[in-house]
């Protein structure tokens, strides 16, 4: 998997410098992001919504330039409206997410998305799909995109075990998620999330004050100052509190 | 006998590409677009949306226009504020203001913004940010009060307070430390002017007037120059020096009117009679 290469968006463009994630689970799929959206320096908006509804029991997280994954978005939904309108049934999610690979890959020069797509159809039951920046397509059982993944990969790694229920599951991106964002300057704000069963699409919502805390650092200042071996002085390295 | 065409042609007229191309490879600077350097805000009270702008236009470090409107009409319930290129925010705003009307009467509705929105974001994406209008969008439909913000990319943003353009920052401080939900009129409109005025006191690309408008289910008010902080003044002194202030050594008066006289050289006399 590849991490969003930023030489790839234009000057001034609005970034989705993100931390996006979704995870399947027995009975349906948790998909999660943070919520800023950035140009430059710049916080253009810092309770953004990157889960991005697409059919009844499909979203999609974005991650990469705001305006490419909006535009690839929107016609993916429309696309979706009009199939189902014409097969009168619903599309899996293999469609959906086929759809986001073809507008990926065909226009892979222009564009720098990379999308999530996760939802649960009558065929498979819960799945997740992985489209990163080149437009591969790739099943997996969970997924994480966006800047802020890097930091989380092994965490995950670690983490992730077959055959969670859904809290669990929701536990699990909160906590992932949250880790991406305290190391990712691009991510942060708060954590909304989506539990997608066949019954039900909920939302959840992290205040950025009640985010899971970890470890955040600590005072070295009076433990670095003795001496290791004869002469070696330990130059402190202060770390706010 | 042939005559030449009377006739132009509707579009882009690109007969002076080469000779601009030319010109421009001879070392002659193209000339820049007129951008306005920027404040302009949205707001979601109650009942409504409140736009607001100032009324700044730039080249470069000069003042092109002290006093020019940013807040352009889409439909009677919507509009729209530009930042960016001058040129760009006028004929987007002009099109998509077109092709509303066009899309009320052929569905017979009142056209909503979300619908403003779209076209403006698909446009603006087709042309791959080149058409720079920063764009806040705000209106009053059946589904109530919305507010957006456009980027030159087409990225859309959907949020209670929005400010966009170089004084943005300076705005969007004021809306941070005052704004909150369920506001009356006189309080947004109030919010929304220190907003302006923050742009206009502390960012050198704004200044001048603020220009605000009010949206509401029962109609729309347009508050040009609603607040004008930066009215010129009568002078405290006067600088015209006095007659006789310059002391003179000698005085000169000389005829510049030259007498002249013509005689005929040779020929025929005119014949006058």
């Amino acid at each position: 998997m590849e991490r969003i290469d930023f030489d790839r968006l234009k000057t001034g463009e609005v970034n989705l410098g993100t931390s996006i994630m979704a995870v399947q689970f027995k009975d349906g799929v948790v998909i999660g992001a943070d919520s800023r959206t950035t140009t430059g320096s710049y916080i253009a908006n810092r309770v953004t919504d990157k889960l991005t509804h697409v059919h009844d029991r499909i979203y999609c997280c974005r991650s990469g330039s705001a305006a490419d994954t909006q535009a690839v978005a929107d016609i993916v939904h429309r696309f979706l409206q009009s199939e189902a309108q014409e097969r009168e049934e619903t599309p899996t999610v293999h469609i959906a997410a086929s759809v986001f690979q073809k507008i990926c890959y065909g226009n892979k020069d222009a564009l720098s998305a990379g999308i999530i797509v996760a939802g649960w159809d009558k065929d498979v039951g819960p799945s997740v799909y992985n489209i990163p920046l080149g437009g591969g397509l790739f099943r997996q059982p969970w997924a994480i995109g966006g800047s802020g993944s890097t930091y989380v990969y092994g965490y995950c790694d670690a983490t992730f075990k077959d055959g969670w229920g859904r809290d669990e599951t929701v536990e699990f991106v909160k906590n992932t998620l949250a880790l991406a964002m305290s190391r990712d300057g691009s991510s942060g704000g708060v954590i909304r999330m989506c539990v997608i069963t066949e019954d039900s699409v909920q939302r959840l919502f992290v205040p950025g004050n009640e985010l899971p805390r970890f470890w955040e650092g600590q005072e070295v200042l009076g433990a670095a100052s003795k001496k290791i071996g004869s002469d070696v002085e330990v130059v402190p390295m202060a770390v706010e509190v | 006998m042939n005559s030449s065409s009377i006739y132009r042609p509707a579009g882009f007229d690109f007969s002076n590409e080469i000779r601009n191309n030319f010109l421009h490879e001879k070392g002659l600077p193209l000339p820049g677009a007129t951008s306005t350097g920027t404040t302009i805000v949205g707001c979601l009270f109650k009942d409504g949306i409140v736009l607001g702008a100032d009324t700044r236009a730039t080249e470069g470090p000069i003042v092109a226009d002290k006093n020019c409107e940013k807040i352009h009409y889409i439909t009677e319930s919507i509009r729209c504020c530009g930042a960016g290129t001058a040129a760009d925010t006028e004929f987007t705003t002009a099109l998509i203001s077109s092709n509303m009307e066009m899309h009320a009467l052929q569905t017979g509705r009142k056209p909503r913004v979300v619908t403003a929105m779209t076209m403006l974001k698909q446009m603006l994406h087709r042309y791959q940010g080149h058409i720079g209008a920063a764009l806040v969008l705000g209106g009053v439909d059946i589904t109530g009060p919305q507010l957006f913000t456009i980027h030159p990319h087409g990225s859309t943003d959907k949020l209670p307070y929005v400010t966009m353009g170089s004084g943005s920052l300076a705005a969007m401080a004021m809306f941070e430390s005052s704004w909150k939900p369920n506001m009356e009129r006189e309080e947004a409109l109030t919010l929304v002017k220190a907003a302006i005025a923050a742009g206009i006191f502390n960012d050198l690309g704004s200044g001048s007037n603020v220009d605000a408008c009010i949206i509401t289910a029962t109609g729309t008010e347009m508050l040009r120059n609603v607040e004008m902080p930066n009215q010129r003044v009568q002078k405290e002194r006067d600088y015209k020096f006095r007659r006789g202030t310059t002391a003179w050594r000698k005085e000169d008066i000389r005829q510049l009117i030259v007498q002249e006289h013509t005689k005929p050289v040779g020929g025929d006399e005119m014949d006058t009679s």
